[in-house]
């Protein structure tokens, strides 16, 4: 790729609740609110920041399987309820599994990129809670090879090819000390959920967490190494950011303290078909991040907060790893001693991640910078980090390391 | 003959009732994965009703629990059905289960629907005159190797096969409500049992996934032999707090009682409105029959069947009013005989029991919170010790209650009704979800 030819910016970032099982208002048999309602929930809460939705040029919006779990395609049209200025104006639906997110903030940015935009609204939204686990389990497996891999594979198709992960990991690095770099993960996440009000776990009152994550997996009723507390949530959520040029968030009435620049930029597709190289490692993941830094043309030792794709605890661990942050083999280390908290040396996830704020999968990338977007900009309240460096960095994974998008940030 | 080949045509007869329903379930998924794991077999399942709309009914419920079952049991049918290759979803594997369990039943309205039936499952309504004609015309449809599990619940199994000529073919196999849940099956061998038939009970438990406890053949067995007599005692202790307290709080005191304080899943009076009063008075007829000069009646209950209040259940699963009146399954009114009219219980009826009853020994305790708790036992011991001690009314009634409880289950061994103590725990335990057996030395 490239370097921009221009500087891309970042603003006016929101999401909504990631509804789901953990929050008090989810009730499972209750009827809940539609596609319709998160996006346009995201979307005024973005155009409730900027002075005028007449200046927004242009919309992307991301999302993984509204066609099965929700019946609908054609979702770029359905982003103009968000506000009648939006009609007849260009949208475009983007799709890459889980990276959905992640694609949809590349999207954003060529567009600036290209010259005919100076403000793209780019929304990410799913609402999976519309069948049970077992049978969003079938819709979820389309990010893998489906043709090849459905029919031979788990009932819980995705828990287990990462848990097939975290078996090879355990061998090749230590069972126990990955095992509690797990529980360790879980723990973090849910603590760091508790600071942000919007978060599936936010009402998580357990008092040890640390043990509840390290709860024996059970092969008979979901994955041999995976446990329920090792995965992201089933969640209802959307969330929403602008990218814009400097022209156009100017226009917006914005000032620079407002906004994040977009500095570097990775995206990375990886075969479908083909079976992961090593399962320790996610070597697509970590093209992108490279990718993304070299535009950058910065180290890991400048970046003072981390998004990472957490589906599950393990995909956590050997995304950072991927990211450079440690080398093979370190990560779990690095989470036991702390250094992945609020108040570590590499603050990972700061608003819950996917398994504390939840993983409403096709707004997961946008939710990651609109969470970025907010520790720049100081707008992270409760989950604020004292940043000590002056970039973020974000990986945004769609299916076993097949879709990637990384993007660094500069205050 | 072995079991597959007896599974191959099997038959339910009753097989709409609250316990038809269940073993037809039961009976119906497990020929759904036997025609799986045996794709050259033909299987059948026969169930016959008196009533259309109740078998319509029941083909729903059967429809919508194998759907749970199937999403439960996914793992297993992934592999069972590993060869088919347009079976690629747990959605579509799900639902080809469904059809597959449903492929195999034929519903009819006459017992002539069973006559190829090599193994019949008999659950009709607990009145002999109509187990009797049900098993008359068995006899001379079903073939001579045809052996009958009856669901009956008091009726002594001799009494059925003297009166109907199918001697050692007869089986007692009591389920407990609701069968696809309840893990226990009360056994009643009798003396002249056919072999092959008793290891068959045995069989068929393993493959319904059911816990077998042996009962001797005597009026009641063991579960309607402790829950009669635990019915009487409470109404006998409501007559007794009637003359202080008035009718509709003495019912309420000792529904209460006998679940908060003896931390059952239900009180007596909702249990028997669970069951049936209907059903109570039958049982007890029968049990008073056979077991004479036991004091086996209540005019208490004739009283109420006079009066047209029976409980059980509506076709949809709801909770008929009888001893107690229920919103949403939770009691809302006491029923009173005498004015023939529900008394609402509402905040200042409750403070006025619960004021005589004085504070529960515990209130952090209750059968839910401590079913799944690893600390049950210990718990459940601890509670009882405090409850020793307490000079409340609510105390003193719990004690009376606990120890009329385990003299009942006592006498059931001593009687030779259950071989052993733990055979009464176990009914206890398992068929009517209680967290103890009735026999223990918590008051010791």
């Amino acid at each position: 790729m490239k370097n921009f030819n221009k500087p891309v910016y970042l603003a006016a970032g929101a999401y909504t609740i990631s509804l789901g099982t953990g929050r008090n208002e989810f009730h499972p048999k209750k009827p809940r609110p539609g596609l319709d309602y998160y996006i346009q929930e995201a979307g005024k809460a973005v155009l409730s920041q900027i002075n005028s939705p007449e200046n927004i040029d242009e919309g992307v919006i991301a999302n993984f399987m509204a066609a099965r779990f929700n019946r609908q395609g054609n979702l770029a049209s359905l982003m103009t309820t968000i506000h009648p200025s939006l009609v007849h104006k260009p949208m475009i639906r983007v799709e890459g599994a889980c990276a959905s997110g992640g694609l949809g903030i590349a999207t954003g940015v060529k567009n600036i990129l290209s010259g005919l935009a100076d403000v793209v609204l780019v929304v990410g939204v799913e609402v999976q809670n519309t069948v049970k686990a077992i049978y969003g389990a079938d819709i979820l497996a389309g990010a893998g090879y489906y043709a090849g891999e459905r029919k031979e594979g788990h009932t819980y198709f995705f828990p287990a090819k990462f848990s097939d992960r975290a078996g090879a990991y355990f061998e090749k690095y230590g069972k126990d000390i990955t095992r509690q770099a797990m529980a360790h993960w879980y723990a973090n996440a849910v603590e760091n959920a508790r600071l942000n009000p919007l978060a599936q776990e936010y009402h998580n009152t357990c008092k040890d967490l640390v043990s509840q994550g390290m709860t024996q997996p059970d092969a008979k009723t979901f994955t041999e190494h995976l446990n329920i507390f090792d995965c992201s949530k089933v969640s209802d959520g959307a969330a929403a950011i602008l990218v814009c040029s400097e022209e156009g968030y100017k226009k917006l009435g914005l000032n620079s303290d407002a906004v994040c620049e977009i500095i570097g930029l990775g995206q990375v597709m990886a075969n479908l078909i083909s079976s992961p190289a090593d399962l320790t490692e996610l070597d697509a993941s970590r093209k992108a991040a490279n990718d993304a830094r070299d535009m950058a043309n910065v180290g890991i030792g400048d970046i003072g907060v981390f998004e990472v794709h957490d589906c599950f605890t393990i995909s956590g661990l050997l995304s950072i790893e991927a990211l450079g942050i440690v080398g093979q083999g370190k990560a779990p280390e690095l989470v036991i001693n702390g250094e992945t908290k609020l108040t570590g040396k590499y603050p990972v996830n700061t608003g819950g991640g996917l398994v504390g704020y939840g993983h409403p999968t096709g707004a997961s990338g946008v939710r990651m910078a609109v969470d970025l977007w907010k520790q720049m900009t100081g707008k992270a309240e409760k989950f604020q980090v004292d940043l000590k460096k002056e970039h973020g960095m974000l990986i945004s994974m769609g299916g076993n390391d097949k879709s990637l998008v990384s993007v660094i940030v500069k205050k | 003959m072995d079991l597959n080949t007896r599974l191959q045509n099997v038959a339910v007869i009753g097989a709409a009732g609250k316990m038809g329903s269940g073993i037809s379930l039961l009976l119906a998924q497990e020929l759904g994965f036997a025609s799986l794991e045996n794709r050259s077999r033909t299987f059948i399942l026969n169930l016959v009703d008196i009533s259309d709309l109740a078998l319509q009914g029941l083909i729903r419920y059967i429809k919508e629990q194998s759907v749970k079952t199937a999403e439960k049991q996914i793992n297993r049918l992934r592999e069972l059905y590993k060869d088919r290759v347009d079976l690629v979803e747990n959605g579509e594997i799900i639902n080809e289960f469904v059809h597959e369990v449903l492929v195999h039943i034929r519903t009819g309205k006459t017992l002539d629907l069973a006559k190829d039936s090599l193994l019949v499952f008999e659950a009709v309504f607990e009145k002999e005159e109509l187990k009797f004609e049900v098993y008359n015309k068995l006899a001379s449809l079903c073939p001579k190797e045809t052996y009958f599990l009856t669901n009956t619940s008091s009726i002594p199994i001799k009494v059925i096969t003297d009166a109907c000529g199918i001697d050692g073919r007869v089986i007692g196999y009591h389920f407990y409500n609701p069968p696809a849940v309840q893990k226990l099956v009360e056994l009643i061998t009798p003396d002249t049992c056919d072999e092959e038939l008793k290891v068959l009970s045995l069989e068929i438990a393993k493959k319904l996934g059911k816990k077998i406890v042996p009962a001797n053949d005597i009026a009641g067995f063991i579960g309607n032999g402790h829950f009669m007599r635990d019915g009487l005692h409470a109404i006998s202790e409501v007559k007794r707090l009637s003359k202080e307290h008035g009718y509709p709080q003495a019912i309420y005191m000792v529904d209460k009682v006998s679940r908060d304080y003896l931390l059952r899943p239900m009180g007596i009076f909702q249990l028997i409105d669970y069951v049936g009063i209907d059903v109570f008075q039958l049982i007890l007829k029968v049990m008073n029959k056979y077991l004479t000069k036991q004091g086996l009646h209540s005019d208490l209950i004739d009283k109420y069947m006079e009066q047209g209040v029976k409980g059980g259940q509506t076709s949809s699963g709801a909770q008929k009013d009888g001893f107690l009146k229920y919103e949403k399954g939770k009691p809302v009114g006491v029923y009173n005989p005498e004015t023939k009219e529900y008394v609402p219980v509402d905040d200042i009826f409750i403070k006025a029991v619960d004021e005589k009853l004085g504070l529960h020994p515990n209130p952090s305790l209750s059968w839910k919170n401590l079913l799944k708790d690893p600390e049950k036992d210990s718990k459940t011991q601890n509670y009882f010790t405090s409850l020793k001690e307490m000079d409340t009314l609510g105390a003193e009634l719990a004690r009376r209650y606990y120890n009329a409880s385990k003299e009942t289950s006592e006498k059931l061994v001593k009687s030779g009704v259950a071989n052993k103590p733990e055979d009464v725990n176990s009914v206890l335990t398992l068929g009517f979800f209680h967290l103890y057996g009735p026999i223990n030395d918590y008051l010791k």
